[in-house]
This record gives structure tokens, sequence and C-alpha cells, in this order.
């Protein structure tokens, strides 16, 4: 489903970030992205969500290769995608019907359409009845699971998660962990990039770990 | 590849129905389409509204702009049927000196209608001439102050149908002027054909003004809307990362720029028409001097379509440049 392939990225003025990175996930295979602060966790993503391209190396996501999109093609293959972030990146004005309506609204969905897979996915993620709330009167465990609604709300074929529990405590990040194992059993393939070692052990999956930019 | 429609299986449990979106055909693509159009239609509407203070402030100078040239257009407008009221003649004017009195004046009107080129003949005496002047012109009282009468005798020569070509009436014209008692006689279409071409000069100033005016319409809602995308960078960015397409991102300030532009055209039309009904009194007035030959004209239905159009197209035109180049900035990081 996803293959790195001698994959580098240099930043100018910063130097290489990522350094010959291969690795490849299967269709529904869940795997930790982990490595200290700077080692280029969320620079690897970065390129998956082609946020970046590779300086080097090709990116392939379902047969495709990331380098060679055109500028028009970026939006279609986001759409496959679920991005997760550690702060969430709901819209504060909006509710959480509208947050997490946003990628069907965006991909052309009629609105009785829209209507079901909303209220599906918050089904999903536990949040029914709190549809029409605003983020901020949400706790942090909430907010990020109307960010994980709002991923799947699309059935991606991969979600990718930048320290989902980065700002929520042991028992709501179990919770999430929760979560994504249960996507995971649906084909999904899961990459979470996190640097919380006590969540990893305790999971018994794939580590992928990244040291100054290279897969040890 | 790149589809949406093509979907990992076995499907993610969340929507295990296959949904209507990718069962349906074109049409109820379309549907969706149009929908969503609609509700950008009047949500970028609601956005204008709910800050009325910015957006009243940038329609009305965008109304001010647009009512400037369409201002000027009406009257143009107004001044064309000062050319329009004239039929198209070959009418002669003859001034006759002013020495020659009204009894040789007569002498000479009866000697030209035996004049096979002349089909009739009207003659003004002075005494005539001064009294249509002091009726018409104003300038009674002026003339009161004369005391001796300083216009001419004018003989008003009609050509026959014979004299159907230019070079046949210069030569008519030609010999008019001859004649001693004449000072000068002059064709009646030559100062209509002056203020013509007064009138198209006129014209193409406003089409300058009016393009003038025009690009300055693009820039303000330009600016605005780029201000506008500024406070909705976030929005813009989360759009992205969850797939939206450049022109789904700038469909509703397209919108925003449409209803500036559409808003303004309707504000501009009021002030002109408030123009015209100012102008209305002194327009009447003049009108009665020169025998009620025309009106106060007013922005007609059709204008005022016209201008929402242009002014419509304009606020998007300009909303349209500045998504081009602020658009492909904002990336999420």
């Amino acid at each position: 489903m996803l293959t790195f392939n001698h994959v580098f990225k240099r930043y100018a003025g910063v130097g290489d970030v990522l350094v010959d990175v291969n690795f490849q996930l299967e269709r529904g295979e869940m795997a930790f992205l982990t490595g200290h602060s700077g080692a280029g966790k969320s620079t690897l993503l970065k390129l998956i969500a082609v946020m970046e391209k590779s300086s080097r190396g090709q990116v392939i996501l379902g047969g495709q290769n990331l380098n060679r999109l055109t500028e028009r093609q970026i939006p279609f293959i986001r759409r496959r995608l679920g991005l997760i972030f550690q702060d969430y990146k709901l819209l504060q004005d909006r509710t959480v019907f509208d947050n997490i309506a946003l990628p069907l609204i965006v991909a052309g969905y009629r609105p009785q359409d829209v209507s079901r897979r909303v209220r599906a996915a918050l089904n999903k993620v536990g949040l029914s009845g709190k549809e029409k709330k605003y983020p901020p009167v949400l706790s942090g465990g909430e907010q990020q699971r109307v960010g994980i609604a709002r991923a799947i709300v699309n059935r991606p074929v991969v979600i990718l998660a930048d320290e989902p529990t980065g700002n929520l405590d042991p028992e709501l990040s179990g919770e999430i962990m929760g979560l994504f194992e249960q996507f995971q059993q649906t084909g999904v393939t899961v990459l979470i990039a996190t640097h919380d070692v006590n969540l990893i052990s305790g999971m018994q999956r794939r580590v992928l770990t990244l040291n100054k930019g290279s897969l040890v | 590849m790149v589809n949406r429609r093509v979907n990992p299986k076995p499907r993610p449990r969340i929507a295990p129905k296959k949904s209507n979106q990718q069962s349906g055909g074109i049409q109820q693509h379309l549907q969706a389409y149009f929908i969503s159009h609609l509700q950008i239609l009047f949500s970028s509407l609601g956005r204008v509204i709910r800050t009325p203070l910015t957006s009243m402030m940038t329609i009305s100078v965008l109304a001010i702009a647009i009512a400037f040239a369409a201002g000027f257009y009406m009257l143009i407008v107004n001044a064309q049927q000062l050319t329009g009221s004239f039929e198209d003649s070959n009418q002669i004017s003859v001034f006759l000196k002013t020495k020659v009195t009204d009894t040789q004046g007569r002498k000479l009107f009866q000697r030209w209608q035996e004049e096979p080129l002349i089909s009739s003949l009207q003659l003004i005496t002075k005494d005539e001439a001064l009294a249509e002047f002091q009726t018409y012109s104003g300038f009674g009282e002026a003339l009161e102050a004369l005391d001796y009468n300083p216009l001419p005798t004018v003989i008003l020569v009609e050509p026959s149908d014979a004299v159907n070509n230019h070079q046949q009436i210069e030569a008519l014209l030609e010999r008019l002027q001859q004649t001693e008692e004449v000072d000068f006689a002059q064709l009646d279409m030559r100062w209509l054909q002056r203020l013509q071409s007064m009138m198209e000069l006129a014209q193409r100033g406003v089409l300058l003004l009016s393009a003038l005016l025009s690009l300055a319409v693009l820039f303000i809602t330009g600016n605005t809307i780029r201000l506008e995308l500024q406070s909705r960078q976030e929005e813009v960015i989360i759009a992205k990362l969850v797939g939206a397409t450049h022109s789904f991102i700038q469909r509703p300030f397209l919108y925003c720029g449409f209803w500036y532009g559409f808003l303004a055209g309707f504000v501009a039309w009021l002030i002109v028409s408030l123009m015209m009904w100012i102008l209305q009194k002194p327009i009447e007035k003049l009108s009665m001097l020169y025998d009620g030959s025309f009106h106060a004209l007013f922005p007609s239905f059709l204008d005022l379509i016209y201008l929402l159009t242009i002014s419509a197209i304009l606020g998007i035109i300009g909303a349209w440049l500045v998504l081009q180049s602020q658009l492909q900035r904002l990336k999420p990081e």
C-alpha cells in the first residue's frame, strides 16, 4: 500500500532530514513511527501527504509515485488519506458536524450522503449527539475524536497520525489507540508518529524508528 | 489514475452501505455541484453582511467609482438627445448683412422664390428675430439694454430635391454666399456635425474614464478579497489538507467578489438615479429653451441590468486575479 524507496529529503540551509529511508506497509497494517524530536518523523508523514516532495527516491502510495504528481492531482491523493494532527487542526468557528463534513463537501458529496456519513463517523468515535457543539467547548480528547472522525469520514486507505496523543493523558491516549486498531481491522493502513514509548510498548505493533533521518 | 471512487476492500465498517454518491450518475453529481454552488452563493453573501461596517465602506468606494463612470455616461445619453432632435436636413441659414433693411431682405426673399434649386424659404425679419431671441434665450433683459437691434435678417433656405448630393449643396451654399446682401450662409448640418464630433470626443472620454475606474474597482475588490483570504487562512489550509481542489477553495472568494461588485453596482445605480433626480429640474428648464425637445433621461431597467452585470463581473475578476497569486502561497505546513 505504501512504499518508501531510497527516499532522501534535504532542506536548503538545514541539510538532510531523511537519509535513504526504505520501508513498506501492507494494506491493513498498523505501524508506529518513532524517534526523538527532529529525527524526521513529521517530514516523513509530510512526504506521504504530499505537503513536501522527496529530494531523491520514490514514495509510492497505492501504486502511484507521489513525486510525479501534478499540482492538480494532489487533492485527489489527499482524499484517500486521513490526516490526524497533534493540535487537531479543527475550525473553531464551525460546529463538530461541519468540521467532520469538510472532506465530504470538498469531494462533492450530496447533502443527504454527507449527513449520513458524518453521523456514522461520529458514532464510530463515540461523539454521537455532539454534532452541534463547537470545538472550544469540547475537551482535548473529544476534539481529537472530532479530528479522527474527520480523518475517517471519507473512508481513507491510509490514516496518518502525527503525535495524535501528544496533548492527551494516558487513559485518553489508550482510547484513541483503540480506535486506530478498529480502523486497522477494517483494512485501513495506519501509520502513527509518536515519541510516547509507553504507548508503543503496550501495543505489540511494528515500530519504525528514525535516528537522524535514517531508519534503524 | 487517482480516483476517490477507488476504495479499499474490505471497506471500513464506518460506512458499510455503498453510497449513492458512488452508485449515482452524472445527474446526481451535477445536483450536488449545483447545490454546493447555491450554498456558497448565499453563505458568501452572509459573510459580506456579517461585517457590515467593512463591507459598507468597501461597497461605497466601489459604488462611487462605478457611479462616476455611469453618471458621465448618463449625462452623455442626455446630451445626445440634442443631436438626435435635429432632423437630417440640408437647411441653410442665410444671415444678411446688418445694414440690409427688412425691405431689402424681403426683395431678396422674393427673388429667391423663383430659384429652381430652392424648394421653400422662410424669412425672419430683424424684429421677429429679436422677439424670438428675447423669449427663448434668457438674454432678453440684456438686449433691452441696447438701444438698437443687433440681430440680422435671416432667410432659411430649404433646397429642392434636385439638390441631393454634397457637391450640389456646397455649390448652392457658395452661390447664396456670393449674393451681395448676404453676410454669410451656413449649412445647419455643419454645427450639428460639430456638436456630434464633440459628443464623440466626450464618449471617448467616458470610455477612458470607465476603463480607469474599472481598474480601480478591480484593485479595490482584489485588496478586499486578499484581506478576507488572510483572515480565513487556517480554513484554506485545512481544506487543502482534506483534499480540496484549487477551484473549490477559490469559489467562496469569487462569490464574495461577485457580491461586492453586484451590490456596488446597485448602489451606483441609486447614486446615478439620485443625481438625475437632482438634475431633472434644471434639465427641464433648459429643455424649455429648446422648444421642449428633450427631457431628463433616467437610467432604464436595461441600464441597471448592464450596470449590475458589468460591476459583478469586475468584482469576480478582481477576486480571481488576487486568488491566482495568493492561493498558491497558502500551503499546509
